[in-house]
């Protein structure tokens, strides 16, 4: 069964409220600075010039109560509408910024956590000192109600090698695993950018061996070491990243899998399209696979617990892999 | 429309902002809700609008004191807000830590908590912080949350209000729950509550990817507190119960089972096989005992336990099963 959406999920538009958060920090930034360029205030505070613009058309009205033009804070329309320069005066109570609602400082904390787990030994450092003025701030305390484990990602112990060859602009040899076919080879890359996808961190390189672009997932890389040979032309080629990077080699395959109770939690780690009951407290779940082995992996590690129903052949297929390793343990010439 | 309540929000923040002394809610009346009416329901209305707009400021980080407006009577209450509280603390960082910070601020991948995080550098760079995404040698994390109940769980947990929801486990009925939620934890990639389940009054744990529709806050915020000592990451760690660390001693085809080799602590290489149909090596490792028979099991006939015989036995015995359930003879 698919999840119906939900009207939680639908978003909450907070126009004014937004508009009123960009303007208090907009005023602060201003104080320190005097005149400010449209573009330039835009782009420190990451806001569209065209909004900011509109933002500074609401702030001219605004002011401490009294009514006198005195009291209002004075935005210098026509150096914003000539020059595009931002000049904000009468405005000294508004010097600093708002702190930190709750969910803020703890959205950034956690974060902060979360790169102190999964950074290498030597960049912890910086980011504890930089935990350490949160916390002599005061700041931390909303996000002891939030936990994230990040357990130290395999191939995170990689980054700073393949990072100093991106720089060196050097070529690498790496040993890599083919994950499909639980195979490895050596190949030799020029490496271009690291990247993130999802879950998982990528290396974005020209491949001497395919003859093309390849991405190679961190975890996979068992041995990288940096070679002497300069890069070519090839690896500063930029590659624009979008979501359509990895597209599905192969069209997916529906299969009807037969989960008893102690595998039911699979339906809760993957992406199941259909669920059914089963017989005997079952649940028959269908789930697109576009690779049997990744289908092959999951029956195992739940085994004897799922079952294929269909297709045939799948079902076969693994009861075949499961009886050549029956073999392994049973056969001649063992242990 | 936005505009005129932007307006009316700035300029509420202004006028109790620059107070020192508590101000009335008809002074504020008067200079910011004039348009609605003295009648019954217009004064219906003011209070709404005002409870509102006090929350949307709350909602910005600012903290709104009420008080007592007269030392005798103390049934009109007053409201100011001072900069000791709503001012951002000075915090200086040097530039390897503003890096780190611009690191940071893109690991949130769940939509709010990521528009949570950049408000939260907006007002950094407010303060004059210069957030250089100049290098350094850092990947972010990536923090996730499918779960489409996760934001209203979130926003529960910081405003301490009490949730109910539909909470399903797999093959039962859905029934409905009541939680004080004390926090939210992410453990093996999934987002759990932990809270007081307050008809079963007990502490409970509960996945969110169980729950089903709309999770609705009851009540006001601040309603409850969090029991003192609570540590929302040691319930984390009793959901996955670790059974003892075993050593195992396994047997892998050559150029095969990359995740069981990355992690091995020996490893003997070109020894005797089950089979010839390629070379094998030796690899010691160590998992928690429950983990590893399913670990070893998805590499199928590319691994094969020698030792210990419980897991031997183990991987083996559920290799069999496989194979009597589809009723094939062996």
């Amino acid at each position: 069964m698919n999840a119906a959406p939900h009207d939680s999920d639908r978003p909450v538009v907070h126009a004014a409220r937004e508009q009123v958060a960009r303007l208090l920090a907009l005023v602060p930034y201003l104080h320190s600075r005097g005149e400010v360029r449209l573009v330039d205030a835009a782009a420190a505070l990451g806001v569209d010039p065209e909004q900011l613009d509109r933002d500074l058309r609401v702030l001219f009205m605004c002011g401490l109560p009294g009514g006198f033009p005195d009291d209002l804070i004075n935005v210098d329309l026509d150096a914003l509408e000539g020059e595009r320069i931002i000049r904000v005066d009468n405005a000294d109570y508004l010097a600093r910024p708002v702190s930190f609602a709750p969910s803020e400082a703890a959205a950034l904390v956690v974060a902060l956590r979360a790169l102190a787990q999964s950074a290498a030994p030597e960049t912890r450092d910086v980011v504890r000192r930089t935990l350490a003025k949160f916390e002599a701030a005061g700041q931390t305390a909303a996000a002891e109600r939030v936990h994230v484990e990040t357990a130290p990602e395999p191939g995170s112990e990689l980054v700073p090698s393949l990072q100093q060859a991106i720089d060196h602009g050097h070529q690498l040899e790496l040993d890599y695993h083919v994950a499909s076919r639980d195979e490895h080879s050596t190949r030799v890359v020029e490496p271009r950018a690291l990247t993130r996808v999802g879950d998982a961190t990528y290396l974005d390189a020209w491949c001497h061996t395919a003859g093309g672009d390849r991405v190679f997932r961190l975890d996979r890389i068992l041995r990288a070491t940096e070679l002497d040979t300069p890069v070519s032309e090839q690896a500063s080629r930029t590659r624009e990243l979008g979501s359509g990077w990895f597209a599905d080699e192969g069209s997916a395959t529906t299969v009807t899998v037969r989960l008893a109770p102690p595998a039911h939690w699979v339906t809760e780690y993957y992406p199941v399209t259909e669920t059914r009951p089963g017989p005997s407290g079952s649940l028959d779940v269908d789930l697109e696979v576009a690779s049997e082995a990744w289908l092959r992996q999951l029956l195992f590690r739940v085994a004897p617990h799922a079952r294929v129903v269909a297709p045939r052949e799948f079902a076969e297929s693994f009861t075949a892999s499961a009886r050549e390793a029956v073999r392994l343990y049973t056969g001649p010439g063992v242990r | 429309m936005a505009s005129d309540k932007a307006e009316r929000l700035l300029n509420l923040y202004i006028m109790l902002l620059a107070q020192t002394r508590f101000v009335s809610k008809q002074d504020i009346r008067r200079a910011h809700y004039a348009d609605y009416p003295d009648t019954e329901r217009g004064d219906e209305a003011f209070e709404k609008a005002f409870e509102r707009d006090k929350d949307d400021l709350r909602e910005l980080g600012v903290v709104i004191e009420v008080g007592s407006l007269d030392a005798f009577f103390d049934d009109e209450p007053g409201y100011r807000i001072s900069t000791d509280t709503s001012a951002l603390p000075e915090i200086r960082f040097e530039a390897d830590e503003a890096a780190v910070l611009g690191i940071a601020a893109r690991a949130w991948e769940q939509a709010t908590l990521a528009r949570r995080t950049t408000e939260a550098m907006r007002k950094l760079t407010a303060q004059g912080v210069e957030v250089d995404s100049a290098r350094l040698d850092l990947v972010p994390p990536s923090l996730r949350a499918e779960e489409p109940a996760f934001d209203a769980f979130w926003d529960a947990t910081q405003k301490r209000r009490v949730v109910t929801f539909d909470y399903k486990r797999p093959g039962e009925q859905p029934r409905k729950r009541r939680l004080q939620p004390w926090g939210v934890v992410r453990s093996s990639g999934r987002w759990y509550v932990v809270g007081h389940d307050v008809d079963r009054d007990a502490e409970r744990v509960f996945r969110l990817s169980r729950v089903q529709g709309r999770v609705s806050g009851v009540g006001k915020a601040g309603a409850y507190d969090v029991p003192p000592g609570t540590d929302v990451s040691a319930i984390a760690a009793n959901l996955a119960p670790r059974t003892p660390d075993v050593e195992a001693t396994v047997l892998v085809r050559q150029r095969a089972g990359v995740g069981l080799r990355r992690r091995a602590s020996r490893v003997e290489e070109d020894v005797a096989g089950p089979d010839e149909e390629s070379g094998w090596d030796r690899l010691v490792i160590t998992g928690p005992g429950s983990d590893l028979a399913g670990e070893v099991l998805t590499y199928g006939a590319s691994v094969v336990v020698e030792a210990p015989e419980e897991l031997r036995a183990d991987v083996l015995a559920r290799l069999q099963a496989i194979l009597e359930q589809e009723g094939v003879t062996r």
